[in-house]
């Protein structure tokens, strides 16, 4: 009987270590798969530009900057990276300018016609944002905002916006009313106690959704490609070459557009579940 | 300040924004298809359904999010799965595994061309091992099936990482006692997979699930790097038309065919993912 019993444990713990090894096994192949494509594109990024359309590839890096430095000395990249950043950073100032009011209004106050925003915000998902660039091209022509950063910023906070106010929103409800009235009570008016108590005690979430707007702008492609000529952005920049460019501009560029994202998903990865946790309410 | 007043004045600078960049310029993609220099015209209709290449674009689109969406699913639910069961290790595994999510879709694109292309590192890890001789040309524009494959793996490696993130914060909101009361009936991993975390999550899934699809019928710069335009597709259409042929009323009817289907597939997975009224947690 106890024998019995004995094996029946024994099999049992040997069912649950096979499972443990299959589970382990299933994290690293997945790792693998997320990890190795990167690991390859700095590769090549890291090889000199003949090593880059030689064969075969031996999958280290000979940490040659020929690449690096024929992609930064090529015509228009300087350009384009900056206008890159310039259209990101307006964005996030935009989103984030927009956004943050409605969604601190959102979390405070009830009102007729709170619905209907809600609704305008979550409908914003039901539609192909980017497709935006084709009418608005028109309305920049005819307001002089044609081929300038902060038309393609206005597009890029169409994609950023709805995500700023969800996510705002979801901030300043996690932050007691309690601690607003007890400030009013002693003399704050509402600016004062939302500038005093609220806005630190919020401020690290609202830098990470700015960030995430960056990010958002930063890797937009097709509205960017068809709303600048001569202030592209890196990403119009890249693709507008695709079928010119030398192998070794692409991996530099893709390394170009891959670096500051990483950085960034790195820097707001605490809030990225809260964010998209709310992203589903 | 009278306090009714104050809410809308916050919601103002969102709701003005909206309107003129995001409900507006939808109407103008419609009037754009629509009218000619006559009033209203099927002219620009006609000139895309009947143009060679719109039939392929629609069906490889369509094909395309066919194959990914589900492919998509699977994984991110194996993944949100396996970061909720971890007990060490759980954020740098996350945090590996959301790298995807900061990507753009072009630097995706030409990360896999360095997988994908003649001299690139599949055809060296092949050569190396012996099972061909001789680099093969995988991208070419005659194995279109090929390069609609690297499309595949490019978005389900690119793209699973936001879908994984709405499911773990949709998991992460189903109460532990539902688990630990199962276990005490004897069901299984498996079965408290199906019994409880499916039904509970229909409202992350049905987020994702919309979230994805309009991405995956958005599809355009992973094409373009891996492909050119020898695979089409409707968003790459769109940019030709837009771009090279100069010819505005085409791509906004394009436009429009992927607004339809966007709007078509959201309307389909609300009714067949409904959440019951109260029903949620």
């Amino acid at each position: 009987m106890t024998a019995v019993a004995g094996t029946d444990t024994a099999r049992r713990v040997e069912v649950r270590s096979a499972g443990r090894f299959l589970f382990g096994a299933a994290v690293v192949v997945l790792c693998v798969w997320v990890l190795v494509p990167i690991y390859l594109l700095f590769v090549n990024t890291l090889s000199s530009p003949q090593e880059v359309s030689g064969f075969p590839k031996t999958g280290i890096p000979s940490f040659d900057f020929g690449s690096i430095s024929f992609f930064l000395n090529f015509a228009g990249v300087l350009d384009a990276l900056l206008n890159s950043i310039i259209v990101a950073v307006l964005t996030m100032i935009l989103s984030i300018g927009i956004g943050a009011p409605a969604g601190y209004a959102l979390s405070r106050f009830d009102f007729p016609g709170k619905e209907a925003f809600r609704l305008l915000v979550v409908m914003t998902r039901a539609f192909p944002l980017p497709l935006l660039a084709l009418p608005l091209a028109v309305l920049f022509i005819r307001t002089g905002l044609d081929d300038t950063q902060i038309g393609l910023a206005i597009v890029h906070t169409v994609l950023a916006l709805p995500f700023a106010v969800l996510i705002t929103f979801s901030l300043f409800s996690g932050i007691p009313v309690e601690l607003e009235e007890a400030a009013w009570t002693l003399g704050c008016n509402r600016w004062q106690a939302f500038r005093k108590v609220v806005l630190p005690l919020v401020l690290p979430g609202i830098v990470a959704s700015a960030v995430f707007a960056f990010i958002i702008s930063w890797n937009e492609v097709f509205a960017a490609a068809v709303l600048t000529i001569h202030n592209r952005t890196l990403t119009a920049f890249l693709v507008q070459n695709l079928n010119v460019s030398p192998l070794h501009l692409k991996f530099a560029g893709g390394a170009a557009l891959v670096i500051p994202a990483l950085i960034f998903i790195f820097a707001v990865r605490r809030y990225l579940f809260a964010m998209w946790g709310i992203a589903n309410r | 300040m009278p306090n009714k007043a104050l809410p809308y004045l916050l919601l103002l600078p969102a709701t003005l924004f909206l309107l003129v960049f995001f409900v507006y310029p939808f109407v103008e993609i419609a009037l754009l298809a629509f009218t000619g220099p006559e009033g209203f015209t099927l002219q620009h209709i006609q000139t895309m359904a009947t143009h060679w290449k719109f039939r392929p674009a629609l069906g490889w689109t369509l094909l395309l999010a066919a194959v990914v969406v589900p492919i998509q699913l699977a994984l991110a639910l194996s993944m949100a799965s396996i970061v909720s069961t971890l007990e060490r290790g759980r954020g740098t595994i996350l945090y590996i595994f959301s790298i995807p999510l900061g990507l753009s879709d072009l630097a995706a694109g030409i990360i896999w061309l360095a997988i994908f292309e003649q001299s690139g590192f599949l055809n060296s890890l092949l050569v190396g091992l012996g099972i061909i001789d001789q680099p093969i040309l995988f991208l070419g524009y005659q194995s279109i099936w090929v390069i609609f494959l690297a499309v595949v793996m490019a978005e389900v490696w690119r793209a699973t990482a936001i879908m994984m993130v709405i499911l773990v914060a949709g998991m992460g909101l189903i109460p532990k006692e539902y688990y630990e009361a199962a276990e005490v009936f004897g069901a299984g991993p498996w079965k408290r997979f199906l019994k409880i975390t499916l039904p509970l999550l229909r409202p992350s899934l049905q987020t994702a699930l919309i979230l994805r699809t309009l991405l995956a019928f958005e599809v355009f710069a992973v094409v373009i790097a891996l492909g050119g335009t020898t695979l089409p597709v409707l968003m790459g259409e769109t940019f030709q038309w837009q771009f090279a042929l100069q010819n505005r009323s085409v791509a906004s009817a394009y436009a429009l065919v992927i607004l339809i289907i966007s709007v078509a597939a959201t309307l389909v997975y609300l009714r067949a993912l409904r959440v019951p009224k109260g029903a949620t947690l």
